[in-house]
């Protein structure tokens, strides 16, 4: 089906993201603006103004009732998704790079980014989910400083208590929210910066991309790799495919390599691999600059990517996606 | 515990002897200036101060200055005579080593030629023990062999590549039986510092470190030879894989303690910058300094130095070095010494190269062996001499030359004088049979080049010569192996010698083919306005590739067929059709950056490859068949190079080539059946590796699940699904009621 071009933000795409029943998708930008979407026909519903920097990430939880997003203006803030108040504003030092709803939808973690002075850090904070949602505490229920490369994503694992970072160096590590520790760590999960991490739906294996060009799945508990998507760029964002065993990757040559590098297209696709079989199983083009983030409807029937050129394209898989069984019929589990 | 009782030695019980011999100060040191002189005429008092005069002299015209006074005389006092040698002392050891290497087998006389050693030597050969002691005989170990890879029962061929720090060796064949063939285990060094290379006929794998070159073969890829030349940078090998050459930039020098023998760089190579060595034994056979260059009084025009700096004859037997402006000087193996004792001396020589051996000159060399081993009288004719071709451009008031030479009898077979030339280039054919001599003219203003090309018929009396005018300066050109065409690539485009970023040079590709009756070289069919570059022959002739390598924006790759019309491969009946027809268009490919591009050895397939050490985009490499069809494709970062196996020539005989033509039917038929049975087995594999990849994959899920299961126990939580379950899908059906138009009428009654 042809895709449905969404063009609501003047710069380019930091993540989006659908709501549990895949009916919205949130998208957040360099342009300071969160916006909200209807899924299946891409009208706008609203959008979410007061943050004074880029958007660098969003999360809604579960009942699409609550919304976090972080910001390059310092602050974390919680919304109501239904109304597109700001609900309450907490300030930090530097910039959140990355939110996280943990799946009871109590708590929230978020990575601040190491600058002018400041240590990076990892803060959980706790959501007081009663009355109208304004009445939050200031201050984080964990905070610590992992210790060595900057994380630069991260998620709850099914495992109270333990949430899963990537790094810059590569890395990715279990940390303690509790105590701070790293419980576990795979140096050499990837060769160079973690771009994007995210979860199946039962929390248990994790997708990540790396400017390292190659996407990879871990095992979440022992944060051995499953299998590697290698490709010929370096890779903005990885996502599982619900329902059906692919996974789907984006990225491109740096923006600001572009001009310096031959005009080749082929760069900014978004790429299906087979999970299980680590082949190549089609493309998707579309973007003419790197595709930042992409994200899965969580039904699997829709898939949503954003890119550097300010576009969310939104595609509703056709029949054919499902019917296709490309390497016979074998039944995979999810 | 036991506490170790205090033992009180006896110092002159115990034997030191060992300790002292081993701490013995070496006397030796102190007479390594001093140099034995053997040979020397035997003479009575009354000639001394003569001779030693004259000995005194001859060492100085070598640039060694010594005095009567340094040299002393031993006596036999019962004749009055000398003895016939003495003792020479040299301000120091470097000055001795010097005029060792300088003196050694000087010719002092007629009937005298010195014979040098060390002093130390003399002493160090004196204490030899005399006792004969049994050399244990070494335990053979059955080796690999070397050339087992031809022995591979689907007659794959071999390639490496060569990526980050890894080389791989692969099996090329059928999809199916595409496999990595060799890969080192692990291991902390890298296999090579700079680059592989194959031997000429694929038996051995060079690579190349700081401290020198490695050769690996066989099935395992066993060190087969180390060579130790220092900060080595380039190699060659001989055509018959019997000794290679190797270059570096730094002069050798000989660091204190360095390992001496005949495999390694003695002290009288220090300052030589490429050596010759012997490739079975390993040994080092002669070092050369740098060659001077042509313009060494011009910094600003310094030419890039040729490589092969050496060139061999076809036949192992001669290796040639050419002075630029002087002289060619061959060198005769195994000894590497200069053959005739003498240079030939050409003014004005700037490059000369081999003629390449045919199948016939080899079956011809053959037969002289049989013969020659049978001591019968040889029954055919002579095998052909090797013959080298030179060129010399103009000078004073003589016109530039083209030589052909045969050797070493050094007879000059034939010359070719050429007006107004800028520069030639010589090509010769693989088989032997033609020379083409490109030859770049200026006009007489100097102000534009045109090509000349002359053919030298190497087969036929007096050896012909034609000439084929050009109008546009060539860019390339190449011989069809073992056949009667070639392929050049001309341009008239302005912008050619001033490359620019983004421009792509446009070009004509022109055959030409010796036509059979009227016996000329004719134009088969020019193709105009292209970008190709490059001219790649099958190595079996017939197909040709065409490709625009090195171009930032243009990368064709376009295949041709220049025997369309002919049936059979074998025989050639494209003279009946029109001349020229033949030639077919078969298919154009594109690989995005190629800069390497290399037939298989088969000709079969032809490899394409996008290495690093030329630009960073895209590099990888790619497999196509001969009609331009994808065979296989990897895109692989800091990817370096790929390398075909090369094979030796073959060893069926005519008869049974013959055969395998005649019966080609059959076989392909055999190979089709081959074909279909893999592919049918090859998909069962497949199948089955996937059932087993998703076995594990299940198994993993579900062992995941159940400790899922038990962490939510553990907490207290329900399972997940049944969260979601309640509200799986909640289907709305909403009426909604439209008022499209109110009328109000009125009924009037």
């Amino acid at each position: 089906m042809r895709p449905i071009l969404l063009q609501g933000h003047e710069r380019s795409l930091t993540q989006i993201k659908f709501n549990r029943e895949g009916d919205l998708l949130f998208s957040c930008s360099k342009d300071h603006i969160i916006n909200v979407w209807f899924t299946h026909n891409g009208e706008r519903l609203g959008t979410y103004d007061g943050h004074n920097g880029t958007v660098w990430t969003v999360d809604v939880d579960s009942n699409s009732e609550f919304m976090v997003s972080g910001s390059a203006d310092n602050t974390l803030r919680l919304w109501n998704v239904a109304t597109g108040k700001c609900l309450f504003k907490w300030e930090f030092p530097t910039a959140v790079k990355r939110v996280a709803f943990n799946e009871d939808d109590d708590q929230v973690v978020c990575i601040t980014e190491q600058r002018m002075g400041h240590q990076g850090a990892i803060r959980v904070f706790n959501i007081n989910r009663e009355g109208d949602g304004t009445k939050q505490s200031k201050e984080p229920l964990y905070m610590f400083h992992p210790i060595g490369s900057k994380a630069t994503v991260c998620a709850f694992s099914f495992q109270p208590g333990i949430i899963i970072t990537g790094h810059e160096s590569g890395k990715i590590a279990l940390f303690d929210v509790k105590t701070g520790d790293e419980v576990n760590n795979n140096e050499r999960a990837h060769n160079d910066v973690v771009t994007d991490l995210q979860l199946s739906p039962d929390r248990t294996y994790f997708i990540t991309s790396s400017k390292d060009k190659s996407a990879r799945l871990h095992d979440t508990k022992s944060l051995m790799v499953l299998k590697t998507y290698p490709t010929e760029t370096p890779l903005n964002s990885a996502a599982l495919a619900p329902k059906r065993p692919y996974v789907l990757l984006g990225g491109g040559q740096e923006a600001m390599s572009v001009t310096t590098t031959s005009l080749r297209q082929g760069k900014f696709e978004t790429r299906f691999w087979h999970k299980i079989f680590e082949e190549e199983v089609g493309r998707v083009k579309g973007h003419f600059g790197p595709v930042n983030t992409i994200a899965v409807h969580p039904a699997g029937t829709t898939y949503a990517s954003g890119g550097e050129d300010g576009f969310v394209r939104v595609h509703h898989f056709d029949d054919s996606y499902w019917r296709a069984k490309p390497y016979g019929d074998l039944e995979i589990l999810e | 515990m036991p506490v170790p009782t205090q033992v009180v030695y006896d110092d002159e019980e115990i034997d030191y002897s060992d300790i002292e011999a081993k701490y013995q100060v070496q006397a030796e040191e102190g007479f390594e200036h001093i140099l034995v002189v053997d040979n020397v005429p035997v003479i009575d008092k009354s000639k001394l101060e003569k001779l030693l005069i004259k000995v005194a002299k001859e060492f100085s015209r070598k640039g060694i200055p010594i005095k009567p006074d340094d040299i002393y005389l031993p006596w036999n006092d019962s004749t009055g005579k000398s003895k016939g040698y003495m003792f020479v002392e040299f301000a120091n050891a470097q000055d001795a080593t010097f005029a060792l290497n300088a003196m050694d087998g000087h010719p002092f006389d007629a009937r005298h030629r010195f014979a040098i050693n060390y002093f130390t030597d003399i002493e160090r050969f004196n204490d030899m023990d005399e006792t004969f002691v049994e050399a244990k005989p070494e335990v053979f170990e059955p080796k690999e062999h070397l050339r087992a890879w031809l022995a591979d029962p689907y007659g794959r061929d071999q390639y490496a590549t060569y990526r980050a720090d890894e080389v791989v060796i692969h099996w090329h064949g059928r999809p199916s039986q595409c496999e990595v063939a060799y890969e080192r285990p692990e291991n902390p060094k890298p296999w090579t510092e700079m680059y592989v290379s194959w031997s000429p006929q694929g038996t051995y794998l060079a690579t190349l470190y700081r401290q020198g070159i490695r050769l690996w073969g066989g099935p395992s890829f066993q060190t087969q030879e180390r060579f130790a030349h220092p900060f080595v940078l380039l190699i060659d090998f001989s055509p018959c894989e019997n000794y290679i050459v190797t270059w570096s930039h730094e002069p050798m020098v000989v660091p204190e303690g360095a390992p001496q023998g005949p495999n390694f760089i003695s002290p009288a190579d220090e300052g030589n910058q490429l050596a010759v060595w012997d490739i079975k034994t390993g040994n080092l056979l002669r070092t050369f300094p740098a060659i001077p260059s042509e313009s060494d009084s011009d910094p600003s025009k310094k030419k890039q130095m040729q490589w092969p700096a050496l060139r061999w004859s076809a036949d192992d037997k001669f290796v040639g070095r050419v002075t630029p402006g002087q002289q060619i000087s061959v060198y005769e193996l195994p000894g590497m010494g200069l053959q005739g004792k003498k240079s030939i001396k050409i003014d004005g020589v700037v490059d000369f190269e081999w003629c390449p051996l045919g199948d016939k000159d080899r079956e011809d060399a053959e037969k002289d062996a049989k013969a020659g081993a049978n001591g019968s009288k040889p029954t055919t004719k002579k095998a052909r001499e090797n013959i080298l071709a030179y060129w010399t451009p103009e000078m004073a008031n003589q016109p530039a030359r083209v030589t052909l030479m045969s050797f070493p009898s050094r007879t000059v077979l034939r010359q070719k004088n050429l007006f107004n030339v800028s520069e030639c280039k010589l090509f010769w054919q693989n088989q032997g049979d033609f020379l083409c001599v490109k030859v770049d003219r200026h006009t007489k203003t100097k102000k534009t080049l045109f090509c000349n090309l002359e053919i030298f018929r190497l087969r036929e009396k007096d050896y012909p010569v034609e000439v084929v005018e050009l109008k546009d300066s060539v860019l390339d050109f190449s011989w069809e192996p073992k056949g009667e065409r070639f392929a050049i690539v001309s341009s008239s485009d302005p912008n050619l010698g001033n490359p620019g970023p983004g421009v792509t040079i446009k070009t004509d590709v022109a055959f030409y083919q010796l036509h059979k009756t009227k016996g000329d070289f004719r134009l088969l069919q020019t193709l105009t306005g292209r970008t190709s570059n490059a001219i790649r022959w099958s190595p079996r002739g017939r197909f040709v590739v065409l490709a625009t390598v090195g171009s930032s924006s243009k990368s064709e790759l376009q295949f041709w067929d220049l025997d369309f019309n002919a049936e059979d491969v074998g025989r050639k009946e494209g003279q009946k059709d029109e001349w020229g027809s033949g030639i077919q268009h078969l298919g154009t490919a594109d690989h995005f950056g190629v800069t390497d591009v290399e037939w298989d050895p088969s000709g079969r397939y032809l490899a394409t490859s996008a290495t690093v050490w030329k630009h960073r985009v895209e590099n990888g490499f790619a497999i196509w068949d001969f009609r331009g069809q994808e065979v296989e494709k990897h895109i692989q970062d800091n990817f370096k190079q790929f390398l075909w196996r090369p094979r030796p020539r073959t060893l069926l005989t005519k008869e049974q080539q013959r055969l395998i033509r005649k019966n080609l039917r059959e076989y392909s038929r055999q190979f089709d059946e081959e074909d279909a049975a893999q592919e049918s087995t090859v998909s069962a594999e497949l199948i089955a590796h996937r059932k087993r990849l998703v076995d594990e994959w299940n198994a993993w899920r579900s062992r995941c699940k159940e400790d899922l299961m038990q962490e939510r126990k553990a907490k207290g939580k329900g399972v997940d699904g049944e969260k979601h379950a309640e509200e799986a899908k909640e289907e709305i059906e909403v009426w909604v009621e439209e008022l499209i138009e109110q009328v109000e009428e009125e009924i009037v009654e």
